[in-house]
C-alpha cells in the first residue's frame, strides 16, 4: 500500500485521502510539515483563524524497526512568534500513522459550531465525531477516556484546557505506551488544534500491516548498526538512561550557563537537590523507575517514573528543561514541586519551558516571591487551569507577561522563551536561539553538545570563533534528523561515531530504495532551514528578528561575566548558504 | 595547597560529590583522576573554576576541579 496524505476539513467536516504530491514524495517529519505549511499556508493568516493549518506527519523510518524511530513531527505557522513551527513528541502516534500508511495528516478550516470534536482516524479512511463531554477536561481524562471507548491500544494526540482556551503557551500531547504524556510542547501549537475546535485525534491500531522496506536485508544490517552506535556511545546508553535528561543540570551549572533567577545569574545555589543525580537517589529511594521508553524501539529511554514522598505514580518524562526552568530560572529547590507541577502541565497542556520562564519573569515584575514553588502550583491550578484573567496571561507567554509587568529582562527570540543554556556563557546555542525559524529553541541545532559537553568536537563556549558554522551544520543535520522521525539524541553517537551516522543514510536508501550520500542528507537539511525562514520572511519578519534581547549584551552574567557580543552583521552570516 | 574537586554522574558512586584535597605543586587533573581509579579515556568533560580544561593541566591553590564522564541531553 503506497503512502498517502489524509486531508480533514473542519469547515464542512469532511475528509479526503490523497496521492502524496511528487514534491513531498521525498520529505516525512518536520521536512513534510514544514513544506505543507509553507506550500498551503498563507504566511500572514492569523494563526488561529480558518487560513491557518494543522500537519502531523511521523518521520521517513517511522514504523520500521529502527532503533529510537517514533517522533511525531507537527506544524503550523505558531501563535506564540507568528512563524512557522514544528514541534516534535514521542508517544505512539507516529508509529500508528506510518503503520496505517498515513504520511501525513492536514488538519484545516474551522467549524461553525462551537462544539468539540474527535478526529478518528482509521484503516479505511476518517470520520470525525463530536465530543461535547471532554470540554474542559485535562489530557490524562481525555486519554482515558478514548482508550475506554476505542481501546487501550489507540494512539491519542490531544489538548487540555490551554488549548481550548487557545493560550500561546498551549502544547499538544501524544499518548505513550502506558498512557502518560509526552508533548509536543513549543509555540503555542495547542492553541491551533483548538482553534479548529479539535480535542483530540484517536489513531487506530493496525498490527495486520507492516510498513514497506525496499530493501529489508540492507535494512535490518544499518538498523544493527544504528543501534549498536546509541548503545554503544556514553550519553545515549548510559547517561541518559541512569539519569535522564536532567544529567545535564549539574554540567551547566559548573560551567556557568545555568540561567538562574530569571537569566540574571549562570549558577543556582540549589543546583544539586534539581540535579539528575538527586532525582536518580530519590527515584530509587522510592521505587519509581529510573529508565522508561517513550515509544516502542527506544533504546535510550531518558524517561523514568517519578513518585511522590507516598510512593505513589507522580510524573514521567520528567525533563531537564522542565527542571530547571521551574528550578533555577524560578529558584525553587524542590524536585517535587517541580514534579508536581510537571504533571499539571502535563494535563493543562501547556508549555513546561514557556510558563515556568514565563513565571521567572512575572516573578522579577514582583506577582510572586522567587522560589515560591506552592504559589506556582497554585497559580497553575488556580488560574491557568480555570482561564482566570491572570490564567490568561500567563498562558500567553514571557514575551507578553515581560510587556504587561513593565520588565525589561525577557528572555524570548521571535517571542519565545529561551531554554535551559544562557546564551552568554553558550554562545553557540545562542547562534541556534537567535538563527533558528522556530524562535530560542535548544533542540533546533544543540550547539551545547560541543560547547560544553566534548561531544563533536569542542568549542570554546565563551569564544565567538566557529560558532555560526558549528550551529548552522547542526541545524541542518538536525532538521535531517527530524524529517527522519528519529529521537534527537541520536544526535550524540551520530556525531561521534562515523558508522552511526552512516546507518541513517543507510536506513533511508534501504527504506525507499535510495542512493543518498551523508552530504544529501545534510543538504536537505539546509534546503528546509531555507524552507521554513522563506515563510517567515514573507510573514514579515527580517533579519532584526534573529537577535538576542537587549539586556544580553549589557548585563553581563556572573561567574564568567559575560556579554552577549555577537554583532548583527556576525549573526546574518548563518544565512550564508 | 589545597583543590576541591567534584565529581558527578556515576563518577560519584563509591566515591565521593565533593573533597577538599591536599595536593603537591604541580599536580595536574591527569595525576588526580588516576588517584580517584577512573580511567582516563571515561573522562568527558573536566572543568577548572568552570572552564574547560585538560588532563594534563597543573592545578593551582584554591581551584575547584569538576570531573564528569561524557553527558548529554536537554
Amino acid at each position: 500500500m503506497a503512502d498517502r496524505i489524509y486531508r480533514v476539513n473542519m469547515s464542512n467536516l469532511t475528509s479526503t485521502i490523497e496521492d502524496i504530491p511528487e514534491a513531498w514524495a521525498g520529505h516525512g517529519g518536520r521536512g513534510l510539515t514544514s513544506t505543507i505549511v509553507a506550500a498551503e499556508v498563507e504566511p500572514t493568516c492569523h494563526p488561529l483563524g480558518k487560513h491557518n493549518k494543522i500537519v502531523f506527519a511521523p518521520g521517513l523510518l517511522a514504523g520500521t524497526y529502527a532503533a529510537n524511530s517514533g517522533r511525531l513531527c507537527i506544524g503550523a505557522k505558531s501563535p506564540l512568534t507568528g512563524g512557522i513551527k514544528e514541534s516534535n513528541a514521542g508517544g505512539t502516534a507516529a508509529q500508528f500513522f506510518a503503520r496505517l500508511g498515513i504520511k501525513a495528516l492536514i488538519v484545516e478550516g474551522k467549524p461553525e459550531k462551537d462544539v468539540l470534536y474527535c478526529i478518528n482516524v482509521k484503516k479505511d479512511g476518517v470520520d470525525i465525531s463530536e465530543v461535547p463531554e471532554l470540554k474542559g477536561k485535562g489530557n490524562f481524562d481525555t486519554i482515558n477516556a478514548i482508550m475506554a471507548k476505542q481501546g487501550e491500544n489507540t494512539a491519542v494526540i490531544s489538548i487540555g484546557p490551554a488549548g481550548e482556551m487557545k493560550m500561546a503557551a498551549a502544547n499538544i500531547s501524544v499518548k505513550d505506551p502506558e498512557g502518560h504524556i509526552r508533548s509536543a510542547g513549543r509555540g503555542g501549537l495547542g492553541a491551533v488544534m483548538g482553534s479548529k475546535n479539535v480535542k483530540c485525534i484517536a489513531i487506530e491500531a493496525d498490527d495486520s500491516s507492516e510498513v514497506q522496506i525496499h530493501d529489508p536485508e540492507a535494512f535490518k544490517a544499518a538498523a544493527k548498526v544504528f543501534a549498536k552506535g546509541l548503545i554503544d556511545h556514553p550519553v545515549s546508553g548510559q547517561g541518559l538512561r541512569t539519569y535522564g535528561t536532567a544529567v545535564v543540570l549539574n554540567i551547566m551549572n559548573e560551567a556557568g550557563g545555568l540561567p538562574t533567577k530569571n537569566f540574571s545569574d549562570g549558577q543556582f545555589e540549589g543546583a544539586e537537590k534539581i540535579s539528575g543525580e538527586h532525582m536518580f537517589d530519590v527515584i530509587e529511594e522510592r521505587g519509581g523507575k529510573t529508565s522508561h521508553a517513550c515509544h516502542k524501539g527506544c533504546v535510550i529511554q531518558c524517561s523514568q517514573h517519578y513518585h511522590d514522598k507516598d510512593k505513589k505514580f507522580l510524573t514521567s518524562g520528567f525533563e531537564y528543561e522542565t527542571i530547571w526552568a521551574m528550578g533555577a530560572d524560578c529558584e525553587v529547590d524542590n524536585l517535587d514541586q517541580i514534579a508536581e507541577a510537571d504533571h499539571l502541565m502535563d494535563d493543562i497542556g501547556i508549555d513546561s519551558i514557556e510558563f515556568p520562564v514565563t513565571v521567572g519573569v512575572a516573578m522579577e515584575g514582583g506577582l510572586l516571591p522567587w522560589g515560591d514553588g506552592p504559589g506556582i502550583l497554585k497559580l497553575l491550578k488556580e488560574d491557568v487551569a480555570k482561564g482566570t484573567p491572570l490564567g490568561r496571561l500567563l498562558g500567553s507567554g514571557a514575551a507578553a507577561v515581560g510587556k504587561a509587568y513593565g520588565v525589561t529582562r525577557v528572555p524570548v527570540v521571535k517571542n519565545q522563551a529561551m531554554p535551559a543554556y544562557d546564551p552568554r556563557a553558550v554562545k553557540g546555542i545562542g547562534i541556534t536561539y537567535a538563527t533558528s525559524p522556530m524562535g530560542a529553541d535548544h533542540t533546533a541545532g544543540y550547539a551545547t553538545a560541543t560547547n560544553i559537553m566534548n561531544v563533536g568536537g569542542s568549542i570554546d563556549p565563551l569564544k565567538k570563533e566557529g560558532q555560526v558554522e558549528l550551529s548552522r551544520n547542526l541545524q541542518a543535520a538536525t532538521a535531517a534528523i527530524d524529517s527522519a522521525g528519529l529521537c534527537l539524541f541520536v544526535a550524540f553517537p551520530a556525531l561521534d561515531i562515523p558508522e552511526c551516522f552512516g546507518a541513517i543514510v543507510d536506513m533511508l536508501n534501504a527504506r525507499f530504495g535510495l542512493s543518498l550520500t551523508g552530504d544529501d542528507v545534510g543538504a536537505l537539511g539546509l534546503s528546509i532551514l531555507k524552507i521554513e525562514r522563506g515563510f517567515n520572511l514573507a510573514a514579515g519578519m527580517t533579519n532584526k528578528d534573529d537577535r538576542l534581547p537587549e539586556f544580553m549584551a549589557e548585563e553581563q552574567l556572573p561567574p564568567h561575566n559575560v556579554l552577549w557580543d555577537f554583532t548583527g552583521e556576525e549573526i546574518d552570516a548563518f544565512w550564508d548558504f | 595547597m589545597q583543590v576541591a574537586v567534584k565529581l558527578f554522574a556515576h563518577f560519584r558512586n563509591n566515591r565521593f560529590k565533593k573533597e577538599v584535597r591536599t595536593i603537591a605543586p604541580g599536580v595536574t587533573v591527569g595525576a588526580i583522576v588516576t588517584e580517584l581509579s577512573i580511567a582516563e579515556e571515561e573522562v568527558g568533560v573536566v572543568l577548572i573554576n568552570g572552564r574547560h580544561g585538560s588532563l594534563d593541566q597543573a592545578l593551582a591553590e584554591g581551584d575547584i576541579l569538576s570531573l564528569f564522564p561524557l553527558v548529554g541531553g536537554g
